[in-house]
């Protein structure tokens, strides 16, 4: 069965070709088949969701014109009607076309009329007033004489029917329940239980006719009526035991193989109408003995006849043990079904065993005793991959109490937690178990070991769990009440937050579970950092022999750097990456010889093209880095196109324009990101570095000319250089500026991009980068000294009137949070009194500095408050709000109020720590969190989701040693956090230790949200491609 | 009762979206992509059940889904529905697709979108059950085909033959057709275009 699918996208260029170019009798439809293909092709060669949108609204707008013309016939309009569906389906609006649709409906054709009924039934709802103008269309095909069109009007009612209007097809709808035809009786009564189902009260006098449908010669029309007895004896029960003895036969026949061979599915008889029955028997004999013992037979003979030859043998099988436990229980029928609940729990079918162990509950419900056959089986099934399997099997255990003690019961338990063999999941999933019994056992010796022990485990979910179980221990009458004993098997809801535990952890805190670092070993650390960042190159110059060509130049110049720079300073390799390393080595020609002698068997073979480069001498490189982006691009597009001639033989000038189509596509794509980057306020950190890494194929020239570039010149080239630049570049970039050693880091982390000139900024000494500042018109004179030490946000207005505008950014220093506020007061006239405050925030420790703040605003011109932040408690979001108020010329004085947003982000600063100390740090934290990500098969590379991290959130990383890598961080003032990342196959296992508890997940949740977006962008990429090379491959023939 | 039958692909883009209980267009677009993601995160070797998504309903509510090649068929229903059953639901929904479209793949279902809907019409009924055999299924689809094709033979002769005209100068006609899959595809086509 699964090939039915599989042909799937191969036979896409066949279809197209097809519709465009067949002729005779399909030719008509042609036509518009190639219509909707061209929409559907233009759809797919799209490669991101801006275009899906512009080229839907496009088609909507066509649509809609097409639509209102007075020249559009019948046909058109249903030929419209199908692309609007479609629109719709994609969540498009497609509102102008509702009443079009209906207009087809009542107008049209058979066919017309089969479009207009559909799309109706898609677009509307059953309140919607423009319903009300198809009741008429309804009315009448409902008493035409053609089949199809009742058919089609009763399944339209059934769909989608004005509550209010039901009265006036009714009688229409009833005279079909006598029609000859046995569909339409069939859908006339499944019309009757919509009509019941929306009002009820509506279709009571009919109950006798339902009466009919159910003893109706055709078992298509009983089967439909069993819908509204179903409905009907839950509600009500009682009601209906008269027709028990009904339902009895009609199962007997069925089960005895009655009905014609038509109704078999896999030679099993009418599996459905069998299910329906069981379960509306089970309503039935529920806690009545005298109508339960009318159904024993049926149900033996049920559970006899059951040959498990197929899946839907297995669904009636399980019905019938539902309704076996359901009804009167006769202990020889449940002995027969418990029986019967070993072939789903022992089955090795994944659907079965979990229905089974549903079933399981039901059993257990009744007679424990019974249940004890399948013990071994729920504790084997306790390590099933399966989370829900296992949710089912631990509800399990809390069942079985009633026949064992429950002290018998967590003793089993706690060996199960002691026995290594489980996973830590399922300890937790055991524990959580173990909870919901405690409040039953009498002595808890073993409780209060577990506790004890768990309370200290590694794995943060047990400790979690254990420490539930700890509170609630201590507290047993509350216990008592939050887990009473009749409710032990429902689900708990569980803490995921772990929040009570905040106090708990900040105790431990300021009892010095966190080693404190004083001032002078974290700058000891950072002065050594050159020794922590030289094992990165290792990582990267991996990750070019592991991975595809796409990482690989980065990673190799990179490596190539490394060792060139160890030749120089005579240490061996890592020990010592310093600045002036690099300057020297790089900034003479005559080493670069050596170099490749000596990088040779450590990078593997350099490209070509790379040499080149470095061949080259400065001035050419200058104007080369110029025209960079250009050239790149044009680079780029040449690969392409003879990548395509020798794809896209045959195909012709359609296919390359597409190719050319898709080229341009790449370059908005990253126009659109820089420009969503410069608008975004709360990070400048570069979040187009995802971005870059995601195309970093394609510009693998330009990175590593500004790569060398940056190493030749010295820092004058680099003046010149810059001034020659873009300055809309500028504006995002220019002012990012790092502490020195952040500064290589960076540099060598940024991926190649196109936009490669962002990279060399992080070069520029702090007097260049002021320059440039200089240069910039507005932003410049707003921002302070401290900006061209540390990294801060985007300037982002916060709130304005006539007279002035207060924006803000964030500085994150080293210690603290440093919010600016920077107020432009853009009236003529100077204001007064002007005065900013903040208001304390209850997570916030907020400080004013000094000296900022003087009381007049001179005209067109800006006065910056500053005020240091510090968190006091760890949050995830944050509010500062605040007001500005001011007086203008000796009038009344005006107050404006902004708010700004912080998160937890703004507090995480790189933690600069040595692999060693890592070591170290990381036994000493019990916080963990683990999880597991999935990467896109195409791009399962380590550096680049480490640069990505560590760009985006600020981290350090620390080591990468093989497909292993150490980040460490820390949450001001001074909470450590490690993380530990591995990458097998295309997963990512992430693994977070800290002090404290939140801040691993924390973290771990901004690590998915960046690796899924970057892996998005991936899959973006790779799809657009793939859809390419799909419309290459000629179609399957099939003979 | 079935709430609502989703068809998408493995990318997540709706093939067939019917919901049989109404929700706003924006929830709908968001069940789809909430389902998805539930859906995705799944193996192929554990149990094709699932609890709702938050969107659709409460505890009383499940997904029942089948995987397959590049399609995922999702059904949401409630307690009333046997799992089993419904699983074997799915299996004679696309049993039935892959009769009427001979070899039915993904982009049947894209193409013809309003036919698909119309076999679905005959297998679920306004969140209902309404025929579960195959042959019968297939029959009231041909039924609807017949018609189909007489009033194609009466009244679209001319738009034939107009645009068999304009089909002839098109100048983006692809070069390389392909005659031999023409020839074969051509009864399937006339049977359902």
């Amino acid at each position: 069965m699964s090939d039915i699918v599989e042909k799937t996208l191969t036979a896409l260029p066949g279809l197209f070709l097809q519709n465009q170019s067949v002729s005779g009798p399909a030719a008509a439809k042609a036509s518009f088949s190639s219509r909707l293909g061209g929409l559907v092709r233009g759809i797919t060669a799209l490669t991101s969701k801006h275009e899906e949108e512009k080229l839907i609204q496009q088609e909507l707008n066509n649509l809609k014109a097409t639509v209102s013309a007075p020249t559009t016939t019948l046909k058109m309009m249903k030929e419209c009607m199908v692309r609007l569906i479609y629109c719709e389906m994609l969540g498009y609006d497609a509102s102008f076309g509702y009443i079009h649709a209906i207009k087809l409906a009542q107008q049209g054709n058979l066919l017309e009329k089969r479009v207009g009924y559909l799309a109706v039934s898609l677009f509307l709802h059953e309140s919607h007033e423009l319903l009300l103008l198809l009741v008429n269309t309804v009315v009448k095909d409902l008493q035409s004489t053609n089949l199809v069109e009742v058919c089609m009007a009763l399944t339209i009612v059934s769909q989608i029917f004005p509550r209010e209007m039901i009265p006036a097809v009714l009688p229409l709808i009833e005279d079909k329940l006598q029609h000859s035809k046995e569909i339409i009786r069939r859908k006339a009564v499944l019309a009757l239980y919509k009509f019941y189902l929306i009002a009820p009260n509506q279709v009571q006098h009919i109950h006798i006719k339902f009466r009919k449908a159910l003893c109706d010669r055709d078992v298509g029309v009983m089967a439909a009526s069993l819908h509204i007895y179903l409905r009907m004896i839950k509600e009500n029960s009682s009601a209906y035991k008269d027709l028990t003895g009904s339902f009895v036969t009609i199962l007997k026949q069925v089960v005895g193989g009655k009905l014609p061979v038509d109704f078999n599915y896999h030679s099993v008889p009418a599996p459905w109408l069998q299910i329906q029955l069981l379960r509306i028997l089970g309503l039935l004999g529920k806690d009545d003995q005298r109508t339960s013992e009318l159904m024993y037979d049926v149900l033996d003979e049920s559970l006899r006849r059951a040959e498990l030859n197929h899946n839907v043998t297995y669904a009636i099988l399980f019905e019938c043990v539902h309704t076996v436990y359901s009804v009167y229980p006769k202990s020889e029928l449940l002995e027969k079904a418990a029986k019967c609940i070993g072939r789903f729990v022992l089955s090795p079918k994944i659907n079965l065993k979990y229905l089974g162990l549903k079933a399981l509950t039901y059993v257990i419900q009744q007679d424990p005793t019974l249940a004890l056959q399948h013990q071994m089986t729920i504790i084997e099934c306790l390590d099933h991959p399966d989370p829900i399997i296992k949710r089912e099997v631990l509800g399990e255990y809390s069942y079985l109490l009633d026949k064992e003690t429950p002290e018998e019961v967590i003793t089993k338990l706690y060996k199960l937690l002691r026995s290594d063999s489980i996973s830590s999941e399922t300890k937790a999933w055991i524990i959580a178990a173990v909870t919901k019994l405690t409040p039953q056992a009498h002595s808890s010796n073993i409780v209060e070991r577990l506790i004890q022990e768990f309370t200290t485990s590694l794995d943060t979910c047990l400790r979690q769990h254990a420490f539930e179980l700890k509170h609630l221990h201590e507290n047993v009458k509350f216990m008592k009440g939050l887990l009473p004993v009749d409710k032990s098997c429902e689900d708990m809801v569980v803490d995921a937050s772990l929040s009570f535990l905040d106090g708990f952890v900040a105790e431990e805190l300021s009892q010095g579970a966190a080693p404190y670092k004083p001032h002078h070993q974290r700058q000891e650390e950072k002065l050594s950092q050159g020794k922590v960042l030289s094992f990165e190159p290792y990582g990267l110059s991996f990750s070019s022999s592991g991975f595809s060509g796409r990482q690989s130049p980065a990673g190799i110049s990179l490596g190539s750097d490394i060792s060139g720079n160890s030749t120089e300073t005579g240490l061996k390799e890592t020990n010592s990456l310093k600045l002036e390393g690099i300057k020297k080595l790089w900034g003479k020609e005559g080493y670069l010889p050596k170099k490749e002698s000596k990088t040779g068997d450590e990078t593997e073979a350099l490209p070509v093209p790379q040499e080149n480069i470095i061949m080259e001498n400065v001035d050419q490189i200058i104007t080369k880095n110029d025209q960079s982006q250009a050239l790149t691009q044009s680079k780029e597009e040449k690969e392409k196109q003879l990548l395509a001639s020798s794809l896209f033989v045959g195909l012709g000038s359609e296919s390359t324009i597409s190719l050319l189509g898709k080229a341009d596509t790449l370059s908005h794509k990253f126009r659109r990101k820089s420009k969503v980057k410069e608008t975004k306020s709360g990070q400048t950190t570069t979040a187009e570095n995802v971005t870059r890494s995601s195309f970093s194929s394609s510009s693998n020239v330009t990175y590593e000319e500004d790569y060398y570039l940056d190493n030749f010149q010295d820092r004058g080239d680099k003046e010149i250089k810059k001034f020659s630049l873009n300055s809309e570049l500028l504006d995002s970039e220019s002012l990012t500026e790092l502490p020195l050693i952040e500064k290589i880091s960076n540099c060598r982390l940024s991926t190649p991009s196109l936009f490669a000139v962002n990279n060399m900024e992080v070069f520029h000494p702090p007097q260049s980068t002021a320059a440039s500042v200089a240069n910039e018109i507005s932003l410049a004179s707003s921002l302070l000294e401290e900006t061209t030490e540390h990294m801060h946000s985007d300037l982002m207005e916060v709130c304005h009137n006539e007279t002035i505008s207060v924006s803000s950014y964030k500085i994150w220093k080293d210690e603290c949070l440093l919010m600016v506020w920077s107020v432009f007061n853009k009236s003529a006239s100077e204001l007064k009194s002007a005065n900013l405050e903040i208001a304390p925030a209850e997570n916030f420790k907020i400080t004013e500095q000094p000296g900022c703040c003087l009381p007049v605003i001179e005209a067109e011109s800006t006065r910056n408050f500053q005020y240091s932040v510090q968190m006091e408690k760890p949050f995830t979001e944050g509010n500062l709000s605040g007001f500005i108020n001011y007086q203008v010329m000796d009038t009344h004085s005006v107050q404006l109020e902004f708010s700004v947003n912080l998160s937890l982000l703004d507090f995480i600063r790189p933690l600069k720590i040595s692999t060693e100390d890592f070591g170290k740090l990381w036994l000493s934290f019990a916080n963990d969190v683990k999880q597991n990500v999935k990467m896109s098969e195409s791009q399962a590379a380590l550096p680049s989701t480490l640069k990505a991290l560590q760009q985006e959130l600020r981290l350090h990383v620390v080591d990468i040693i093989g497909n292993e890598g150490l980040l460490a961080c820390q949450l001001l003032p001074s909470i450590p956090c490690l993380l530990h990342f591995r990458v097998h196959g295309d997963m990512l296992a992430l693994w977070f230790r800290s002090s404290c508890s939140t801040l691993p997940d924390y973290l771990l949740y901004q690590c998915q949200k960046i690796i899924f977006h970057y892996r998005l962008l991936q899959d973006i990429e790779y799809n657009s491609l793939w859809y390419t090379l799909r419309k290459l491959r000629p179609r399957e023939v099939k003979y | 009762m079935i709430q609502a039958i989703l068809v998408f692909n493995n990318h997540g883009k709706p093939r067939l979206v019917r919901f049989y209980q109404r929700f706003p267009e924006e929830i709908q677009q968001q069940i789809i992509r909430e389902t998805f993601h539930l859906v995705l995160k799944r193996d192929d070797n554990i149990c094709n059940f699932l609890e709702g998504g938050s969107l659709i309903g409460g505890s009383d509510y499940k997904l029942i889904y089948r995987h397959y090649a590049t399609l995922y068929f999702v059904f949401c229903v409630d307690s009333s529905e046997s799992e089993l059953g419904i699983l074997d639901l799915i299996q004679v929904f696309v049993e039935t697709l892959d009769k009427c479209f001979e070899n039915v793949c993904e982009l049947d279902l894209i193409f013809h979108m309003d036919k698909v809907h119309y076999i679905l019409q005959e297998v679920v009924m306004g969140g209902m059950v309404l025929e579960t055999n195959m042959n019968e299924i297939v029959a009231q689809i041909e039924a609807q085909n017949r018609l189909e094709k007489s009033e194609g033979g009466l009244s679209a002769a001319p738009a034939r033959a107009v645009s068999a005209v304009k089909n002839i100068n098109l100048p983006e006609m692809p070069r390389n057709i392909n005659i031999g899959d023409l020839n074969i595809k051509v009864p399937n086509l006339s049977q359902f275009v």
